[in-house]
């Protein structure tokens, strides 16, 4: 049957327009009843349980109650395709979690496209609105449901809009609420999942709290624009657009970078905030320029929680580093300085960001009667979200645990958002519970691979098969003495060497990484996941893996004396390392040895020793050592960073030890080789596929960005050159003082100020931009491990294509799919790198809180009350107080910004004690607990 | 954009293999020797076709088959915002040639030499596929105007989004961006005369894709030939046979 839709649809030149759809209305939409005989379910799932009550469900249920839908015992519920559509305009991660519910075996959830059935489609009526519309045919779909299925199903309408309940009631379809229906299963935990409706609502528990907090009802921030006046707005450029970014160390500043004035306006206090959270998309107003400094006065007085600052570990790049840094200059010392940037307040909020949040709730003392609902606070353990409060039955169970929360609602009278809680997920403090935090709050899926996932892998036990060696793409390289170098006890080898004298006085250099894209093809559910995971995680105590483990430990992992499918980079090279030429080429190796680092140093290192394997080391890391000079001599930076290892106890995992990374000639040998298959391959398919490449860029750091840098360096009167990489290469090099540490200290301060390196598909940028600024290379890309990166993975298949070995799967002509691929590899590579270091902090807090230390440590920054030190042997970083919180600015102490110090001063105006930057202190590390079950680190001075 | 919902329906309710609904009419413009109306969905083509006749230019004239011409056009109404479509711009000319080689493919041109056929075609109403189904209507006027052909063409397009093979793009999946792929076809001799793609697809994808049309354009024909029954028998009924 055919329909047509018309409807009049306004055009982005501001013009009205008559759209006519076609819709043909089909009798082949089933019901999705497992039990229902005019249906044909045998081609389509039908999960739907007649002998239980059906569920229909409206748009407001489904946005909002969709942690309590993920709930097992809510189940045996139709979703209407009006509904998800509307789900989807408003509102597209409850959409994804709805199709996930939909397709999930285990629940049933069934969608029933009501918009394309015969029976069910109902015609827009003249000045009906939308909405109208949408709950007219969800009616209808529910009447249609009663009346297929007969007496023997009830059909049941759950909706919170009143309009549509009354009239499903005269329609005389059964209709309830979701609170109603919740309550009638009689399992009060259920309740907590369940958002309470608005203000407006006739519940009776929530009229009972209002009444309770009387004083509350007053309104605490400014009403947020109507969306017409946001859009009105920002044409004339009153309001500017932007995503909104809170400062990590300060939640009560916040970013918004704007197109439009093309800087990034500071919102300072929760005030100007205006209830939004972090990555929202807001409308700013700029506030008068004579009120840009007053605010940041304002913004530390009216906060009645001012937090302090942690201690962390200490950051490897720009983007861990807190923002604060380059607003040193201007903090409250020198208020006649320039303006500095503008700051603004928020005027309405355009797309909210809200999602659901790990922490604990506020310790408080326990009210008399259990079992009732109480309010609560609940406090993130991500410091950017403000506290929510939440209503609860079971305040004892979660008083010391970690929970999940989500965001409902924040009206203007309320200091805090309200919302709901989601689960539990341990105690507070246990390791375990807070490494599951870790990876929760940094976005990482650590659920077991799927059956699906699964049923892709080879059938185990796996090894090379005579047609592998057979296959004329594949080169025999078994008789070459291959071997690997690695960190102790690693299981996922992906990459290994040989070196082979050749007769000409050259050497054959060969990489061989392992031949994963053989085993995870294009398209499939390991494919999809591997592509979503985007790299292994590496916390203190575990690994998560990007792909199963049969793969990551045995098929692709060039263990020793195994034959192993690899993908090969060739080189031949001179003695002086130049590449005479380089081959790719898909082949099976076999590992003669699989050393560790301090094993391949101990060969290298011992002349007795002269056996071929020993040979080849040698050889290689001669050449290696050319090729890195050479590098450093292009310009390349020699960066440092703080690294810690960890020995963990095997039986409690708990930290027995932790110690600076020490990188040896093996490391630097390894890495040598990578970096230049990395090149050759970046080459090659940027050469083969210049528009639809994955590669991998690092932006040359502007000059505002190594401000902090040359501020200290400035203070100890040390000069850095920093035009170009090399410059600043050179001037790092001539860094050195009588300090032997001095160096590595500039180092780590340098490297501190680069942002990192990121993915990127060279369709999207100009050659130019390919520029790798770290490694002062103007091509780069990841090959090397495609076991625990995915980047890699596209990189071998980009390679294989430019071969002829494979074909272009059919992402790489969608060059927006590639960005968007590229850029979920940026995040979950920054989400991995948070995790890491989060799980080294949490392991920090766990070894030291049994071991209060001594220490040697490095002033780093200079607070008005007091520095920020660096601590070399632990790598982490944390505030030092000179004076208590309580009594902030007595004056004792002055801070001097030029010169980086903080100098006491007695009566008669002589220095007593300084501090500067760069200096060395002692300090003493303890874990106090100032809030039950809040352990945290605190350094104090030993004078 | 989600153009196939994971239950498998298009925007518009087809499944991914399912044609518009098409009607044709024969005989709609009286003055013209053969014309046709042919619709699929909300894509709705007129045809003429003048001819055999007399070579207007007689330098065109070609002495040993028949000139084929061909005018495409589009309706200025046939959009939903009423531009102005200025007569010969590059995408009428490129239709105009393509739709005119289609023809001349199958027409007997040697038994008519020194004459010249015209074909016109305009769009009433455009929603994606107007090529397909202008050449679908010159088929029917060409039957209608009796030019010996080899077979009748027809044609259909089929599309390539969210991985899945789409039959009939119509408006909307059209401006998807997608590729987008006009077949034409001899369908009794089994042979290709138009083979349309301005996109890169990947060979075996491209396969199925094209796979797929050419099941459409064996759809239409059926139907086109059934048009042409049943018109053939009313004029054997109006002739009183």
């Amino acid at each position: 049957m055919l329909k047509s839709n018309t409807f009049s649809r306004k055009t982005k030149a501001g013009r009205i327009k008559k759209e006519v759809r076609e819709i043909y209305l089909r009798d082949d939409i089933y019901c999705g009843a497992a039990a229902c005989k005019t249906c044909d379910s045998s081609t389509s799932r039908a999960p739907l349980d007649v002998a239980s009550p059906l569920l229909i469900l409206d748009t407001n249920v489904l946005l909002h109650q969709i942690d309590l839908l993920e709930n097992s015992a809510i189940d045996n519920a139709v979703l209407l395709s009006v509904v998800l559509d509307e789900v989807k305009n408003k509102n597209m991660a409850v959409y994804n979690r709805l199709r996930a519910l939909s397709t999930n075996p285990l629940r049933k959830f069934y969608v029933f496209s009501n918009q394309f059935h015969k029976d069910t489609f109902v015609k827009r009526m003249d000045g009906e609105t939308p909405n109208d519309y949408n709950d007219r045919a969800i009616r209808v779909a529910t009447q249609w449901y009663q009346t297929h299925l007969g007496t023997a199903a009830t059909v049941l309408l759950i909706t919170n809009d009143r309009d549509n309940k009354r009239r499903a009631g005269e329609e005389g379809i059964s209709a309830d609420t979701i609170q109603s229906y919740v309550k009638s299963l009689g399992q009060p935990e259920l309740l907590d999942l369940l958002v309470q409706p608005a203000s407006e609502s006739e519940d009776t528990v929530m009229v009972e709290i209002e009444d309770l907090r009387p004083s509350k009802r007053q309104v605490v921030y400014q009403e947020h624009k109507p969306m017409s006046e946001i859009t009105s707005g920002l044409h004339r450029g009153i309001y500017h657009q932007g995503k909104l970014r809170v400062n990590r160390y300060n939640p009560f500043q916040a970013y918004v970078g704007s197109e439009s004035i093309g800087d990034e306006i500071i919102i300072y206090g929760r005030q100007n905030m205006n209830r939004a959270f972090d990555g929202d998309i807001v409308a700013v107003e700029l506030l008068r320029q004579d009120q840009w400094h007053e605010e940041k006065n304002l913004s530390i007085a009216d906060e009645e929680d001012e937090e302090e600052d942690d201690v962390h570990l200490a950051p490897s790049s720009a983007d861990d580093a807190p923002r604060t840094t380059n607003l040193v200059s201007d903090s409250a010392t020198d208020m006649n300085s320039t303006p500095s940037r503008p700051s603004g307040r928020v005027v309405g909020i355009i797309k909210r960001n809200w999602h659901s949040y790990c922490g604990s709730l506020e310790p408080m003392s326990m009210p008399a009667g259990t079992g009732s609902f109480t309010s609560a606070l609940f406090v993130s353990k991500d410091r950017r979200i403000p506290k929510i409060r939440i209503q609860t039955r079971q305040l004892e169970n979660l008083l010391d645990k970690r929970i999940i929360v989500a965001v409902d609602s924040w009206d203007r009278q309320s200091r805090y958002p309200s919302g709901h809680y989601v689960r539990v997920i341990g105690e507070i403090g246990d390791r375990d519970t807070e490494s599951e935090v870790v990876l929760i709050e940094n976005d990482i899926n650590s659920r077991p691979f799927s059956s699906q996932v699964l049923a892709c892998l080879p059938p185990l036990p796996w090894s090379v098969s005579s047609e592998d060696v057979a296959n004329s793409i594949r080169q025999d390289l078994r008789s070459l003495r291959v071997f690997s170098v690695d960190p102790p006890s690693c299981k996922d080898i992906d990459d290994a060497l040989h070196c082979t004298a050749l007769p000409n006085g050259n050497y054959e250099v060969g990489v061989h990484i392992a031949d994963v894209t053989n085993f995870v093809h294009p398209g499939t559910p390991l494919d999809g996941e591997a592509s979503q995971r985007g790299t292994s995680v590496y916390l203190v105590e575990r690994r998560i893996d990007m792909l199963p483990k049969p793969l990551t430990e045995d098929i692709c992992s060039l263990r020793a004396d195994v034959e192993r499918l690899a993908f090969s980079v060739i080189w031949e090279m001179t003695p002086d390392a130049e590449i005479i030429s380089t081959r790719f080429t898909k082949s099976v190796i076999k590992s003669c040895g699989a050393l560790s680092y301090v094993e391949a140093q101990a060969r290298m290192d011992d002349s007795r020793l002269m056996d071929p394997l020993t040979t080849d080391l040698r050889n290689m890391n001669a050449l290696a050592k050319i090729m890195r000079q050479r590098r450093i001599d292009r310009g390349a930076l020699t960066l440092a960073s703080a690294e810690v290892k960890f020995q963990i106890d095997t039986e409690t995992h708990d930290p027995l030890d932790i110690g600076m990374y020490q990188i040896r000639e093996a490391n630097q040998m390894v890495e040598e080789f990578m970096l230049a298959a990395n090149v050759s391959v970046a080459k090659q398919i940027r050469d083969c596929f210049p528009s639809c490449s994955l590669l991998r860029r690092h932006p040359t750091p502007t000059r505002e960005m190594l401000e902090p840098l040359l501020c200290t360096a400035a203070a100890i009167g040390l000069e850095l050159d920093v035009s170009s990489s090399k410059a600043l290469a050179d001037s790092l090099d001539r860094a050195v003082r009588d300090d032997p540490y001095f160096n590595k200290l500039i180092r780590i301060l340098a490297t501190r100020c680069m942002t990192q390196a990121v993915y990127f598909c060279s369709g999207d940028l100009s050659p130019s931009e390919y520029h790798h600024y770290g490694l002062a290379a103007p091509l780069y890309t990841h090959f090397t491990s495609p076991i625990r990166r995915y980047a890699d993975v596209i990189v071998h298949r980009l390679l294989a294509a430019s071969l002829g070995i494979d074909k272009l799967p059919p992402v790489f002509q969608d060059r927006s799919q590639l960005t968007s691929i590229a850029d979920n590899l940026n995040y979950r590579h920054r989400n991995a790198q948070m995790a890491s270091r989060a799980s080294v902090e949490l392991h920090t807090l766990i070894y030291f809180r049994k071991r209060p230390t001594d220490t040697e440590a490095r002033i780093v920054k200079i607070r008005s009350n007091g520095f920020i030190v660096f601590v070399p042997k632990y790598g982490i970083e944390g505030p030092v107080y000179l004076t208590g919180r309580g009594e902030k600015g007595s004056g004792e102490w002055h801070v001097d910004e030029q010169q980086q110090k903080i100098v006491k001063m007695d009566n008669s105006n002589s220095n007593i004690l300084s501090y500067s930057v760069l200096q060395s202190v002692r300090i003493h590390m303890e874990v106090v607990e100032p809030q039950p079950n809040r352990p945290k680190l605190q350094l104090t001075l030993i004078t | 954009m989600e153009y196939v919902s994971p239950e498998g329906l298009r925007l518009d309710g087809r499944r991914p293999m399912e044609m518009r609904q098409l009607r044709a009419e024969i005989g709609t413009v009286a003055k013209a020797n053969g014309s046709a109306v042919f619709e699929m969905g909300n894509t709705k083509v007129i045809a003429a076709v003048y001819g055999p006749r007399e070579v207007q230019n007689r330098s065109q004239q070609i002495n040993d088959q028949a000139l084929v011409r061909c005018e495409y056009s589009m309706a200025n109404f046939s959009t939903g915002d009423r531009m102005r479509k200025p007569k010969g711009d590059r995408r009428s000319t490129e239709i105009s040639l393509v739709i005119r080689q289609t023809m001349e493919a199958c027409i007997l041109t040697h038994l008519m030499p020194r004459s010249q056929i015209d074909i016109f075609v305009q769009v009433l109403q455009a929603d994606g596929g107007t090529r397909s189904a202008c050449i679908n209507a010159a088929t029917l006027a060409l039957a209608d105007a009796g030019i010996p052909m080899r077979d009748i063409v027809t044609s259909c397009s089929a599309g390539y989004l969210n991985s899945t093979p789409l039959l009939d793009l119509n408006y909307i999946e059209d401006s998807a961006g997608g590729p987008d792929v006009t077949v034409g076809i001899l369908p009794k001799l089994d042979k290709v005369t138009l083979l349309q793609m301005d996109a890169k697809l990947p060979v075996d994808i491209f396969e199925t894709v094209m796979g797929l049309a050419i099941e459409g354009c064996k759809a239409i024909a059926n139907y086109i030939r059934e048009v042409l029954l049943e018109n053939t028998k009313q004029l054997e009924y109006r002739r009183g046979l």
